[in-house]
């Protein structure tokens, strides 16, 4: 195979998996996607318009940039203003409103911030601007978190004493528990990340099936992925046996990625962590290990971490644990719009409200 | 937060690897994975290959899509 | 709106329509600004004169494909293009940074120098100022253009009708993932290079043998689809373009792929959309295929009536969905 895109977006196989899902006469669904990539590409490949009245698809906390607590980007911009510091991006956060403005906000006004694809890419910036203080923004889940821990197992084999990690990573399992386990938010299955999967294997999976009772589907990113997880995902719930598959196999094996997983857990250990619009959930987050300290810009760098109050009528957190839809929440599309976000389902390009405004779907 | 893209390393330098997508060209680190050859095809997330593709597993998943049958037993 | 002028006001999409409709319109306030058009139709004893400017502040300077001046060129010679007229002269205002390299302004100018004489065109006047260091990023450069609309020519955004096909000359994205490599900081390369080129020969080869083209426009920053929906905004119809026949070359697709951007919100500084009948499409695409700057011309979607001042987009899954303005400029994401 030389093309492991096409194949997975080919109209025809498309049409009929469609067909499929419409057919579906099992019982109504709830089910959750929780990837911010997923809804990504559900919104733009209109995937929703394909479901019957029967399945209801929402959007859970899979976007880590809209559970990223407000005095991340407050503290990011107040280390970006500060002279002799680089701070080192991804550009999922460069629009993110904060109390001081967002980070393309102080970039306009001459703070030194730089949007990299690679965190890696931040220890070259370090390496050609010694004498500045080099932040790397670190948000992500598993999938992005074995990077970043590369990134800081590197500046420490090269000794660097220009180079700190702002992280908010978090990790998925016990965000999972938590909604499985909670009745007001009511899912039948859970459309299960690809690319987290290929890191943490699928394990995880077959225990939230078993002891919990909710069944899960590991997808892929293509439409064709997507639509054939569902429909299998239906399938599964309908028939009052929870179990969890893998439909992504020529990613995700069941044992992971162990070298990812173990460089992850070389430079990060699990710690409590503030979920934008839901709380803190205990053990949900990942602090970097004592042994890497001197890496750590929340330890070198004196910063606040005091969160605010969402905005009043703002519905995020509920749009997070899928209990409301976009449509539901009062400032949806009037007060808080894309250009002008209010909550952080709207200031992520893949938060729900921001992907449900932008693709519009159209029967 | 898994915006990651199949792609071919076409060459090998100790740890990293020059993955090639549809003709760009991006360096990547293999340090997350072992045992990767020049022709392979990896998933690149962020400047990291983080896995492999797995040829047979891509073409049994097509096969399984193509029968559009019960895939809950598969 | 904001109160301050941010990088988003400049970058083609929802804050610089905001800008332009509630502080440039209300106060230059007249009918030919407000037609929003890309070049002005001024009616002169004799015929219609088309008259426009545009102001280049792009970096880095030098780019593979061309440079700031080329661009500057290419880019009012294109703007009088999309109103059918044959340009006459353009005009040249210089913004250079205290401290610029005088030889990479004669680079800059000798480029334009060149550009100008392959298009046929002549600057005839200009101006100069110098600002002190900081003030301005290394030059910037103004070029307002005046050319000729032939006789019964009507080409306007607003005249985009329902049934009416539209074309692409080629490629989409091409500009846009070139700078994109140039920023080191993504540490991509591929062989991609800005498609800046001049337009109106194409354009009048085309103009020749097919009398009722409705629209042209360059999409320029904001891509494709920033365009369209300015069209469908001004003439009050729906756009559908049909996701699978859309031109991207593949090096410009693994870079969106890669960085999570999408090619119809990527610039391009050497294509045109045409709007026109279908019935004359075809004949269109065939005399547009004709040219080398036309050879990966299609037909990529219809004009419809409803719904209106929306641009649908008809994915591969056979779904539509809506194809919204752009609020910035692109970014790479990892989400």
């Amino acid at each position: 195979m030389h093309n492991y895109l096409d194949p997975y977006r080919d109209a025809g196989l498309l049409r009929q998996w469609a067909e499929k899902l419409r057919n579906y006469r099992g019982k109504p669904l709830k089910l959750m996607e929780v990837c911010g990539t997923h809804t990504m590409a559900i919104a733009r490949y209109g995937i929703r318009t394909l479901l019957p009245d029967t399945i209801r698809l929402v959007s859970g906390p899979g976007c880590p940039v809209c559970v990223t607590p407000s005095y991340y980007i407050n503290n990011a911009v107040r280390l970006a203003r500060r002279p002799g510091v680089i701070v080192a991006t991804f550009g999922d956060l460069m629009r993110i409103p904060a109390d001081e403005g967002s980070l393309l906000e102080a970039k306009a006004q001459g703070a030194d911030v730089r949007v990299l694809y690679s965190p890696l890419d931040a220890l070259k910036i370090a390496r050609d601007n010694p004498e500045r203080q080099v932040v790397l923004l670190s948000v992500g889940f598993e999938t992005t978190t074995p990077v970043a821990a590369l990134t800081v197992v590197k500046a420490d084999e090269e000794k660097m004493d220009n180079f700190t990690v702002l992280s908010a990573n978090k990790t998925m399992p016990e965000v999972l528990k938590l909604l499985a386990a909670d009745p007001t938010v009511g899912i039948d299955g859970y459309l299960y990340p690809g690319h987290v999967s290929a890191i943490i294997g699928t394990r995880f999976y077959e225990e939230l099936a078993e002891k919990y009772g909710v069944p899960g589907v590991v997808a892929g990113f293509e439409p064709l992925d997507i639509l054939a997880a569902l429909a299998a995902l239906a399938e599964i719930c309908d028939s009052g046996r929870p179990a969890a598959r893998n439909l992504y196999t020529r990613v995700v094996k069941a044992e992971g990625n162990p070298v990812a997983a173990r460089t992850m857990e070389q430079v990060f250990e699990p710690a409590d962590a503030v979920w934008r619009g839901i709380g803190m959930i205990p053990g949900s987050g990942l602090a970097i290990r004592e042994a890497y300290a001197r890496f750590d810009a929340w330890k070198v760098f004196d910063l606040e971490t005091d969160h605010d109050a969402e905005p009043e009528g703002c519905r995020c957190g509920e749009i997070l644990k899928g209990t409301k839809a976009p449509t539901d929440c009062p400032l949806f599309g009037i007060r808080c719009v894309p250009e002008n976000p209010v909550g952080a389902c709207m200031v992520s390009s893949e938060g729900t409200c921001a992907a449900y405004y932008k693709y519009g779907g159209v029967r | 937060m898994c915006l990651a893209v199949p792609g071919r390393v076409t060459e090998i330098k100790g740890k990293t690897a020059v993955v090639e997508i549809m003709g760009a060209l991006r360096e990547a680190s293999l340090e997350l994975l072992e045992d990767v050859q020049i022709g392979d095809y990896v998933i690149l997330h962020a400047g990291c290959a983080i896995e492999k593709l797995d040829e047979a597993e891509a073409l049994k998943t097509i096969e399984l899509f193509k029968e559009l049958k019960d895939i809950y037993h598969a | 709106m904001t109160e301050r002028i941010t990088l988003a006001h400049g970058s083609g999409g929802k804050l610089t329509r905001q800008l332009i409709e509630r502080i440039f319109y209300p106060h230059f306030a007249n009918e030919i600004l407000q037609t929003g058009d890309d070049a002005a139709q001024i009616t002169v004893s004799g015929g219609t004169l088309a008259y426009t400017t545009d102001s280049f502040v792009i970096t880095p300077l030098f780019f593979k494909g061309g440079d700031i001046g080329k661009l500057a060129v290419c880019g009012t010679v294109n703007d009088l293009a999309t109103s059918g007229a044959r340009p006459l002269a353009l005009s040249c205002g210089f913004i250079l940074e205290e401290g610029l390299d005088i030889g990479r302004l004669e680079r800059i100018v000798a480029s334009m120098a060149e550009t100008a004489r392959n298009c046929g065109v002549r600057i005839v006047t200009g101006d100069t100022k110098v600002v002190p260091k900081g003030a301005a990023d290394q030059i910037f450069i103004n070029t307002s253009g005046i050319g000729i609309i032939p006789e019964g020519c009507q080409i306007s955004a607003s005249r985009a009708r329902p049934g009416d096909a539209v074309i692409i000359t080629g490629t989409l994205g091409d500009h846009g993932a070139a700078i994109l490599l140039e920023r080191e900081e993504l540490n991509i390369t591929a062989e991609i290079a800005s498609d800046c080129a001049p337009l109106h020969h194409l354009v009048s080869r085309v103009l020749a043998e097919v009398r009722d083209i409705h629209v042209l426009r360059d999409p320029t920053r904001g891509g494709l689809a920033s365009t369209l929906n300015e069209i469908a905004e001004q003439s009050g119809t729906g756009i559908l373009i049909w996701e699978k026949e859309i031109p991207v070359r593949p090096e410009v697709r693994g870079i969106c792929e890669m960085l999570g951007m999408d090619p119809l919100y990527l610039a391009n500084e050497g294509k045109m959309v045409m709007i026109l009948p279908e019935e004359s499409a075809g004949k269109a695409v065939e005399l547009l295929r004709r040219d080398p700057l036309g050879k990966d011309a299609r037909i990529i979607g219809r004009v419809l009536r409803e719904p209106a001042r929306k641009v649908l987009l008809e994915t591969v899954a056979g779904t539509k969905r809506i194809v919204d303005m752009p609020v910035g400029d692109p970014l790479p994401r990892i989400c």
